[in-house]
């Protein structure tokens, strides 16, 4: 079976603005990042949909310790956001100094942009990832 | 199903710069499982390896079928096991499950790794294999962030505020080193810590500090496992492996529904309890994957031995150590005796057993009177196996 919306298409999609994701005909549920299952009911039939981007945050951190490669990139705040759709995603925020992130962040609303990760050795070539910033 | 025992334990030194290969460090840990269980290497039918790096940290794969053959069992067939973190419990609990079905009556199984040949930068980079690598890592994702956004989350969720949460972290590292100094083979073995130096050493990922993270470790653990009647012509000690547990996990993001629970490690150890017939409350001993010091609170709480939101408590009043309701990591644990990944699991397993022999008098930390112990291994961000050990069953 094939994938009704791969990483390839996701990315290409992220890299202008666009999040994709998956809405499952059975129960509705919305799946993103994109997967070859519903998250929830496990069903294939899927409708490749656009999410808004907007969502708030439900956890964060800020990581002073990065990976190889990514030395320059620290420190960095990663978030968990809870879309309107539903489904969490992992992004990163870019409105804060990282040395200011505190629990006040939880509950923030945002919205999405992208930014890249090159990819280094290790990966097959570069990814967009979510870039958050404040909306409220 | 027949009854498994375990008939032999052998575990080395663990530190960083290990002098020794990963072949090395198995085969010694290999041989001494093999004397204490009275076999050589014609008796041991096939082979299971944890080894998470050696294709990193040497340029070696395959490191299973060179380990068969060096330590003297030629031609056996020999399986690796990568489950991160969590590789050598995988492989016991396979390797339980041929001599249970009848297959094999004596196998060898356990896990290597040298951690620290890799460095602090790659080995933080591939630790981060342990996560979605598509979705998940270009975010900078790195394990310590992982279990930082839990730490985050958690204080939300359950409302512990942040300067207790942090105290309970604290206090999880200083008993973890107090034991790790009672174990020979700890990695800090002779280093014990304060509350202070815990939260005032220099912050990996947000709350998290130094010392509340496990170290990049180098080690080998190995066990001999047997039939039960095999067993009982080997050793008048053995210890029956009772309940066995596996699950796995999505990627973080789509743990969301659970969040900060584990809900893998829900299933696995229910699994275990389920099918030993026994719950939380009949646990003597746990050796839990504290890979980092929220970890161990998440772990217990997933495990049932408190409720969401107050595995902390268990620290805080004492019921972890040695001579409490439920002592935890009475061996160091992966923050004081070290995590070289790959053998994880074989270790805490080890040392399970030796404490349910009576074994750790002499190391001044034996459990008094422990029957039932639980094994718990987290591998990256959600590959989860837990083992029952029990004598006198
Ligand atoms: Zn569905």
């Amino acid at each position: 079976m094939e994938y009704k919306l791969s990483f390839k298409e996701y990315h290409k999609a992220l890299m202008k603005n666009k999040l994709m994701g998956l809405k499952c005909k059975e129960c509705g549920t919305v799946t993103c990042p994109p997967q070859m299952s519903c998250s929830s009911c496990t069903g294939f039939d899927l409708d490749v949909t656009e999410l808004s981007g907007k969502g708030k945050i439900t956890t964060y951190t800020t990581v002073y310790v990065a990976a190889e490669g990514r030395e320059s990139e620290a420190p960095y705040i990663i978030v968990l956001v809870e879309l309107e759709e539903g489904p969490w995603i992992m992004g990163n925020l870019y409105d804060l100094d990282p040395s200011r992130a505190s629990l006040d962040l939880i509950g923030r609303p945002v919205q999405m942009g992208t930014r890249i990760f090159p990819g280094d050795k290790y990966s097959d070539g570069p990814a967009a990832r979510p870039a958050f910033r404040f909306a409220d | 199903m027949r009854k498994v025992a375990i008939v032999g334990t052998g575990h080395t030194d663990f530190m960083s710069d290990a002098p020794k290969t990963e072949v090395e460090m198995f085969c010694e840990a290999g041989t001494e499982a093999m004397q204490e269980a009275s076999v050589v290497p014609k008796d041991i039918q096939a082979l299971y390896c944890g080894n998470v790096f050696g294709d990193f940290a040497e340029g070696q794969g395959m490191i299973q079928s060179y380990i068969a053959n060096e330590l003297g069992c030629h031609h056996v067939p020999a399986t690796r096991f990568e489950g991160a973190c969590a590789s050598a419990t995988l492989a016991i609990r396979d390797a339980f499950m041929w001599v249970a079905s009848g297959f094999y009556d004596v196998v060898l199984v356990g896990g290597t790794e040298k951690a620290t040949a890799m460095g602090t930068p790659l080995a933080t980079r591939t630790f981060a294999m342990g996560s979605d690598a598509k979705y998940e890592f270009p975010a900078g994702i790195t394990f310590p962030a992982y279990f930082a956004l839990l730490a985050n989350l958690y204080a939300y969720k359950y409302e512990v505020a942040m300067e207790r949460l942090r105290e309970q972290m604290s206090m999880i590292s200083v008993q973890s080193h107090f034991y790790g100094t009672k174990n020979p083979h700890a990695q800090f073995k002779h280093k014990e810590i304060t509350m202070d130096q815990v939260s005032k050493g220099f912050v990996v990922a947000s709350p998290l500090r130094l010392l509340d993270c496990c170290p990049f470790s180098d080690g080998a653990a190995v066990l001999v496992l047997a039939s039960e009647e095999k067993a009982k012509q080997l050793t008048d000690k053995p210890v029956y492996i009772t309940g066995i547990g596996q699950a796995s996990s999505p990627k973080m993001s789509a743990q969301a529904p659970f969040l900060p629970r584990i809900r893998a490690r829900e299933l696995s150890v229910k699994q275990a309890y389920d099918m030993a017939g026994i719950g939380p409350e009949d646990i003597d001993l746990c050796e839990l994957h504290d890979c980092f010091s929220i970890a161990s609170i998440i772990a217990a709480e997933n495990m049932g031995f408190a409720e969401n939101g107050k595995g902390g408590e268990l620290w805080e009043k004492g019921e972890t150590k040695i001579d409490g309701k439920i002592p935890i990591n009475i061996s160091g644990g992966l923050k004081a005796k070290g995590h070289p990944i790959g053998a994880t699991g074989a270790s805490q397993t080890c040392e399970v057993v030796r404490q349910l022999r009576g074994d750790m008098a002499a190391e001044g930390r034996q459990v008094e009177g422990a029957k039932t112990g639980l094994v718990d291994t987290l591998g990256g961000d959600g590959i989860i196996s837990n083992l029952i050990l029990q004598t006198g069953v």
